[in-house]
């Protein structure tokens, strides 16, 4: 877990969970590049429709349909980009081998909670995570039925980005 | 919110009606994933807020589902609606 030393922010990781990092954020960068489909839950998650909210098309002056194509013409392609610089950070920061440990200065700590957003939002879709689900339930129901499964992985790596991710946010804050 | 737009049977040969001057709003809303912490620490780097209105902020989004994060003109909202879907926040933009 991330804390602040001085400047910068400083974490131990284990050989483990530099390659969850790199699993997670790998698969963020093949999302939205070549696997880049409008249609993914993820995709519609990471790139919203700004002019469509919960409960759909928002209140607005002038035809929203137009104004939303609009807005994703002009925004998207420098979404994509930013998405994959910042899992690029992420990637170029981690040991290139084994574990170690990671020094992150403000500018490479704000790229890496951004990315961890990114692959949480993603788990979290594929997981079907809602606002009343318990984790901690969630990962039970799961061992029980097969600890072998995708899901157990699945859910016990989004648990630990949580924390992980929670960390930053206290030591970039301090 | 979301009521649907409908075009008048008939459309007068103008151009469409210029865009009165009430401010839009980039309207952030509640999502099951992002940490409260995050979501205030965005809140007060993308737009300056105080900690304390930043966290007051994040608890609307989390209490009431939504809440609006800045007000203005439409490109501007647009131009914050963007900086917050980089950080990975879901944020939408309204002319009320």
């Amino acid at each position: 877990m991330f804390r602040r030393r001085g400047r910068v922010c400083v974490a131990r990781f284990e050989p483990d969970e530099v390659k969850v990092l790199r699993k997670v954020v790998t698969e963020v960068i093949a999302l939205v590049s070549d696997g880049f489909d409008r249609g993914d839950p993820v995709v519609k998650r990471l790139f919203p429709d700004a002019y469509a909210g919960p409960d759909g098309p928002v209140a607005g002056g002038r035809d929203i349909a137009e104004a939303a194509a609009d807005f994703r013409r002009y925004t998207e392609g420098d979404l994509k980009t930013a998405k994959i610089d910042q899992a690029g950070a992420v990637l170029a920061a981690l040991p290139s081998t084994g574990g170690g440990e990671v020094r992150l200065d403000r500018e490479a700590a704000e790229a890496w909670l951004r990315a961890l957003t990114d692959a949480r939002l993603a788990l979290a879709i594929r997981l079907g995570i809602r606002d009343e689900t318990d984790l901690q339930e969630e990962l039970d129901d799961a061992v029980l039925h097969d600890p072998t499964s995708q899901r157990v992985f699945q859910l016990s790596v989004y648990w630990y980005l949580g924390y992980l991710q929670e960390s930053l946010v206290n030591a970039i804050s301090r | 919110m979301a009521a649907p737009q409908t075009a008048p049977v008939e459309t007068p040969d103008v151009d469409e009606a210029p865009a009165p001057d009430r401010p839009w709003l980039t309207v952030v809303h509640n999502d099951p994933v992002n940490l409260m912490s995050y979501v205030t620490w965005v809140f007060q780097k993308l737009f300056g807020y105080s900690r304390e209105r930043a966290e007051q902020l994040m608890l609307d989004v989390h209490h009431k589902g939504r809440a609006v994060v800045s007000s203005g003109a439409r490109e501007r909202m647009e131009h914050d609606a963007s900086r917050l879907h980089a950080h990975g926040l879901w944020a939408t933009i309204e002319q009320p």
